[in-house]
This record gives structure tokens, sequence and C-alpha cells, in this order.
């Protein structure tokens, strides 16, 4: 494993990825998703949100980054406020 | 009839995400992790947090190379759209003829990239290359070496001709796929030509259409290759294309840390781009039935 360069943050970084996958996988056989549709005007599936959720909350960190660039776990907080709406209403 | 929903198939598609995890995950995982690192070589790391990812966000080579890949596939897709329907549209429907040019237009999707590249750098060249002679014959200025103009259209003019029968096969493929039925109707209407191509034979295209301009977009955005053959970034800058700047960055430069912060913002917008692709295609099919 040594050349794939590990740290500590990143690997807590990829380890709540994966947990949030399985925990999504989990519900998605325990209560399947049932899609709708919401502000995107498209439909969408629990699945569909947590995609949106997790790359929407990359680009209000990189965004954080470049514009405010300090302070950046700040951002996260955005990112769920952000995630939220998206369960929400999208 | 009710269809069976059984999500346990799920794990039907576990070998196929064991190999992508061994292709791509694997390798994205350690980008992300020399994307926070820095590093002179001998497989040592020094922890550098988001460092790389501000000096990209701030770096106005990022950026600038960033415009011109979306110019490129701009224009490339404002080219190679029109065009390729255009050239099915004026397709024999059958027999012999309509085989033929289907071989014909395959031809240059067969040619590998390098080989595209080589050919147009050749072609283009004013001392041995039918274009570039040709064109200094008749005493047009033309060395895409030297000439930022004459580069960007030696790219844009080699892509045209390698990927528009892509799309004038897939728009081809969405066309034969219309029953003579609404053809007759059109003739009953006596509706025009352009009638026809509005209310037929475009809404009945647009699926086919939406999958090769999400091909053709993934592709020109990722393009290496060709231009890099062809021009190879220049003159001075004026070709560098994404994916050039970064195995400039990468390989050429050893700059790893800075590459895998780049390489994951690129990531970010192609998947951002194919998410939306992929969201109205999925309900342009849900719309057409």
């Amino acid at each position: 494993m040594d050349w794939m360069a590990w740290t500590t943050p990143t690997a807590v970084f990829f380890i709540i990825i994966a947990c949030t996958l399985v925990v999504f996988t989990v519900l998605a056989i325990k209560f399947p998703e049932v899609p709708r549709v919401g502000i995107l005007r498209t439909e969408t599936t629990r699945g569909d949100r947590l995609f949106i959720t997790l790359l929407g909350s990359a680009f209000i960190n990189l965004a954080w980054l470049g514009v405010v660039g300090a302070n950046q776990p700040y951002a996260l907080i955005v990112c769920l406020i952000y995630a939220a709406a998206v369960f929400r209403w999208a | 009839m009710e269809k069976t929903v059984n999500q346990k198939a799920w794990f039907l598609i576990l070998p196929v995400l064991l190999l992508v995890a061994f292709s791509a995950v694997i390798p994205l995982m350690t980008v992300v992790n020399y994307s926070v690192q820095d590093t002179f070589g001998n497989n040592q790391f020094f922890w550098a947090g988001l460092e790389w990812f501000e000096e990209m966000l701030q770096s106005e080579r990022m950026w600038d190379a960033l415009g011109r890949q979306l110019m490129f596939s701009a224009v490339i897709l404002t080219i190679q759209v029109p065009l390729g329907v255009f050239v099915a549209l004026n397709m024999p429907k059958s027999g012999f003829w309509s085989s033929f040019c289907l071989v014909v237009m395959s031809l240059p999707l067969l040619i590998p990239w390098n080989v595209v590249g080589t050919i147009w750098q050749i072609f283009g060249r004013v001392d041995i290359g039918l274009l570039g002679y040709t064109l200094d014959a008749l005493g047009i200025s033309y060395n895409y070496t030297q000439d930022t103009f004459a580069a960007w259209a030696t790219i844009i003019v080699m892509d045209v001709w390698h990927w528009t029968s892509l799309v004038a096969l897939l728009a081809f493929a969405g066309l034969k796929s219309i029953p003579d039925a609404y053809y007759q109707a059109a003739k009953i209407d006596q509706a025009s030509r352009w009638a026809i191509f509005r209310y037929i034979e475009l809404p009945k295209m647009m699926g086919v259409l939406m999958i090769a301009i999400l091909l053709r977009f993934m592709d020109s955005f990722m393009i290496y290759t060709e231009p890099f053959v062809v021009t190879g970034g220049g003159p001075g800058n004026a070709t560098t294309l994404l994916s050039i700047d970064l195995v400039k960055m990468a390989l050429g430069q050893f700059d790893l840390g800075p590459a895998a912060a780049f390489s994951i913002m690129y990531y970010l917008v192609i998947l951002l781009i194919s998410y939306v692709f992929y969201t109205v295609m999925t309900n342009l099919d849900k719309k057409g039935g």
C-alpha cells in the first residue's frame, strides 16, 4: 500500500464515503427507492440525491477555497445545509 | 404488466465493480492522496494540505487551458453535430450505395489517434504536405507551427475529419428507425421538407443525437494524442489543451501534487457535465416512451 501514499485525512475521507455508500445500499435494499420530481424538475431517487450532494459538496469546497481561502472546515457546514436542501427538495 | 423489483439483483454487478475498482477507483484514490502531498521522488511524501488546490485555483495557466479546452469542445460540437446530421440526411437509405457510404464513413473511426495526428502533421506541412503545399501555392499564408489561427484550424479540421462520421452514423441509425408511416402521413399533409425534419426526423433522432453529443463532448474534452502529435501544444501555449497541460505538469515537470489537484478538478468538471447529459438523456427517453 506504500505506493498509494496514504495519509490519515485522505483515509478518513474515503472511509466516510465508503460508509455512506454502504449505508445507502442497505437503505435501498431495506426500503426500496421511490423516484420523485423536485425543484430540479427531474426524477431523483435517494441514490441520485446522494450523488448530487457529494458532487455539489466537492464544488462548494473548491469554491470556498478559491473565494474565501481560509477556515476550510466552515465549507462543510455549507455542504451540510446543501445536503439537507437536496434531500428535502431535489 | 407489473415489473418484478428485486434490489438483490444489484449484487450481480459485483464483478464489474471489482474490475472498475482495480482499474479506476484505486488509481483515483492514489491521485487524491498525491493531491494533498508533495514529493521529490523516491516514494517520499510530505503533507501539503490544500496548498495545491489553492495554487491551481489561482493558476492562470490552468484557467487558460480550461478556456481553450471549452472553446475546442464548443467549436467541434457546433460543427460536427449539424454536419453529421446533414450527412446522415443525404445518405442513400438502402441498397449498395448505403452500405458503401457506411463503410467509407467508418474508415476514419478505425485509424489510431496518433496515426491521425501524424497524417495531419504531414498533410499540413508546407514543404511536403498536400494541404500545406496547396494553400501555400494559392498564396494563403499557412503555417501551423508558427501561426495560432492555422494551428487551431488544423486541429479542428482534423477532429471534424476524424469524428463527424460517428455523429453521422448515429444520426443515420436514428433516421432508419423512423417507420415509413410517418413520412406517408407527412406527404398526405403536404408537409415541407423543413417541417418533416423539424417535426418527424429531429424528434426521433433526439435520443441518439444526445448520445452522440455526450460521446463527442467527453472525447473532445479529454483529447490528447491528436493535437499533441500535430502541434505539441504550440505555437507557445496556443493549443495546450487541459490534458496536454496536465501531462506536461505531471510527467514533464514531475509536479505530482499540483498535477493531482488539477486532475481532480478536471475529473469533477467532466463528472458534472456528464451527469447533466445523462439526466437530459434519461428524461428524453422517458418522454419518448
